[in-house]
């Protein structure tokens, strides 16, 4: 209690304008601007790989398998930051046991558990059987028996059950992808569904979380591809990376419009909070918002592939400029998730003042726990590229 | 012979390992729901042994602006009679004061919630047009955004329409806190949980007043039933002209204020 007071304190000195005196504790910090960013990075990679079985988009193949587990990776440590933020944590098996049924966040365990188990581990293991079964033939030791375990001990390699196999992730692909809408249109909803904050408020919300977790994640996958493969000593495919760009570029634009009517429809609705917001925007978030999350994360990108597009240039400019312009948009989908979350509160219902947000760097809820969070789909990806090999060498003929 | 007891002991002492993994497994389960209902039991047990029943009222609060004078006992009692932290940022009530100028200029301010009082300190030249204080409260909705988000039911509305918190059912999420309209509600720093006025439920359940009702030295706060027509919250609902805060939420307060300003929000 003593370390809140001491945080609090000073804050009340920089409070703009009149804000309710409980408005100056500020209630979702950067953890939970964490989650929308981690759980979008799983509905974006897992969108990348469905373009490969249910379209058949074939540049794209050596990137599916690591999108599948960049998806996996993301997805289990996503409700870590959920789970770090809680008052209590021990109790947050209620939300599993005793859903309150009317409410949105309720309804995260069954949405999380039905995009894990049912999507992702099944389309997963659909995918990999018949290479983690020949694994297993030819190793000895743990792997071996790591693979005998993760196969569920199945040996039918034959034709018909390859066959099976290859139907089935297509099906689970096909339900999968309105499953990854559900998911982070879901965390979209979560917020926009708050009548009482009209930064969240609004019915383009779900849609808009959406295309940026799909732009988030084509971005994280084309980043870890461009690092890993020349790591491994492989070549990158430029096919396969000009594909990925297209990719990042078209949903960039759909995001981009989205955001653009958004922010439209609010000036031209002019409704009672727009002189706050206008406020709000112009001060405390010109630099998240207006520099980095539009100008570094949106229009930069969109430009440079754009005009790597039109000129014919060497693959290796090419290479530099998606690697750059991937980097910019993970860093400036961040950028969005934090505007919406910490901006959502740093104005007063009152809509008569702002209040600052102060990130502590300790504790549970502190900057470097976050940073601990967002490493971990990373460290938990190189478990599962070492258990799942994603790579085209290591798929058996 | 020997052999025989050390291996029926083995099987004992695995017998017992196991019933404690058991139990340790399923104890908060069975605890977490045998503790809730138990607890209702002995609340509703308590209510009904002391002649309250829930369904036969219907709660509201009258707030006069033109009568409030800014004192801030209110404030002051409230925290004294609930444990509400002292420091300056959390409340279950406070007192805003308004001031609006002719330029239409609106400043607005409640120094530790009315607590310490006022400042006369003026900090234009512009002459004022109307000048007055607003006590603030959960509006105990009829239809409240914060009932409806708590993903774990803690928070609910009773059957006499006080809007509750379960302390002991409570994960922290802060939904609701984002959820209300009004600032009403807050994180306690030593529980962990979400708080907010209760109407004084402990006192209202003896048919006493709420702190804040009852300290009131102008009479500016009026709580009562809303079902009954001799009730004075029905007088005070049938003598003056009533407004309530944020009407478009259709969030349905039951906090009325009479002679309420356009610029409180």
């Amino acid at each position: 209690m003593e370390e809140l007071i001491q945080h609090l304190t000073p804050i009340l000195k920089e409070v703009w304008g009149y804000i309710f005196p409980n408005e100056i504790e500020l209630h979702w910090g950067i953890l939970i601007v964490l989650y929308p960013y981690l759980t979008g990075l799983v509905a974006g990679a897992f969108i990348l790989a469905s373009l490969v079985k249910v379209f058949n988009v074939k540049e794209l193949q050596p990137t599916y398998r690591l999108a599948m587990l960049t998806a996996m990776a993301f997805l289990i440590v996503a409700p870590l930051p959920l789970l770090a933020h809680l008052g209590h944590p021990e109790r947050a098996y209620e939300i599993l046991i005793t859903p309150n049924s009317t409410s949105a966040m309720a309804m995260f365990g069954f949405v999380y558990a039905w995009y894990l188990m049912a999507v992702l581990c099944l389309e997963i293991w659909f995918e990999y059987r018949r290479d983690i079964i020949l694994w297993a033939q030819k190793e000895t030791g743990i792997k071996k028996w790591i693979h005998k375990i993760i196969s569920l001990f199945s040996k039918d390699i034959s034709e018909k059950a390859i066959h099976f196999d290859k139907k089935w992730v297509k099906i689970i692909t096909i339900i999968g992808i309105p499953s990854a809408f559900l998911l982070h249109g879901y965390v979209g909803f979560i917020f926009g569904s708050i009548k009482a904050n009209p930064w969240w408020s609004s019915v383009l919300m779900p849609i808009v979380f959406l295309f940026s977790a799909i732009v988030s994640g084509i971005a994280m996958v084309l980043i870890l591809y461009m690092i890993i493969t020349p790591v491994r000593g492989k070549q990158l495919d430029i096919l396969c990376l000009d594909k990925l760009a297209s990719y990042l570029f078209y949903v960039m634009i759909i995001d981009f419009s989205l955001e653009a009517l958004d922010f439209v429809h609010r000036v031209y609705e002019s409704e009672e909070s727009i002189k706050i917001l206008a406020y709000l925007v112009s001060n405390k978030l010109f630099i998240s918002l207006v520099v980095i999350q539009l100008f570094m994360g949106m229009l930069i990108p969109l430009a440079m592939i754009a005009l790597i597009k039109i000129m014919k240039s060497p693959p290796d400019l090419k290479k530099m400029v998606y690697f750059i312009s991937a980097i910019l948009v993970q860093v400036g989908i961040f950028s969005t998730r934090w505007n919406i979350v910490i901006g959502g509160q740093l104005f007063s219902k009152s809509f008569r003042g702002l209040t600052v947000y102060k990130i502590t760097f300790f504790g549970l809820e502190g900057f470097f726990a976050s940073v601990i969070v967002f490493c971990l789909p990373f460290i938990l990806l190189y478990i599962l590229t070492k258990v799942l090999p994603p790579w085209e060498e290591a798929r058996n003929p | 012979m020997k052999n025989n007891i050390i291996e029926t002991d083995k099987k004992v002492e695995r017998r017992s390992f196991l019933k404690k993994i058991a139990i340790l497994a399923l104890a908060p389960i069975a605890f977490g729901f045998l503790g809730s209902t138990d607890k209702l039991k002995t609340v509703k047990k308590w209510m009904l042994e002391n002649g309250y029943i829930p369904s036969n009222h219907k709660w509201g609060m009258g707030i006069d602006i033109s009568k409030c004078i800014g004192c801030g006992r209110c404030a002051v009692a409230c925290k004294n009679e609930n444990n509400v932290p002292k420091e300056p940022f959390f409340f279950r009530t406070w007192v805003e004061r308004y001031r609006i100028y002719e330029d239409g200029d609106v400043q607005v301010d409640s120094p530790n919630g009315s607590i310490d009082g006022f400042d006369n300190i003026r900090t234009t030249n512009k002459k004022m047009l109307r000048s007055f204080f607003v006590p603030k409260i959960c509006n105990h909705c009829d239809n409240p955004p914060c009932v409806q988000v708590c993903p774990v039911g803690a928070t609910f509305k009773g059957e006499d329409g006080v809007v509750l918190v379960d302390s002991d059912y409570c994960v922290g999420c802060r939904y609701c806190i984002q959820a209300c309209p009004y600032g009403a509600r807050f994180l306690h720093p030593e529980t962990h949980t979400a708080e907010k006025c209760t109407f004084c439920y402990h006192r209202i359940v003896q048919d006493k007043l709420p702190a804040c009702v009852e300290v009131c030295p102008t009479q500016a706060r009026v709580f009562g039933e809303l079902n009954k027509k001799s009730s004075p919250l029905v007088r005070f609902l049938r003598m003056n002209k009533i407004g309530i805060l944020k009407p478009s939420l259709n969030t349905e307060p039951k906090v009325y204020y009479a002679n309420l300003d356009m610029e409180v929000k």
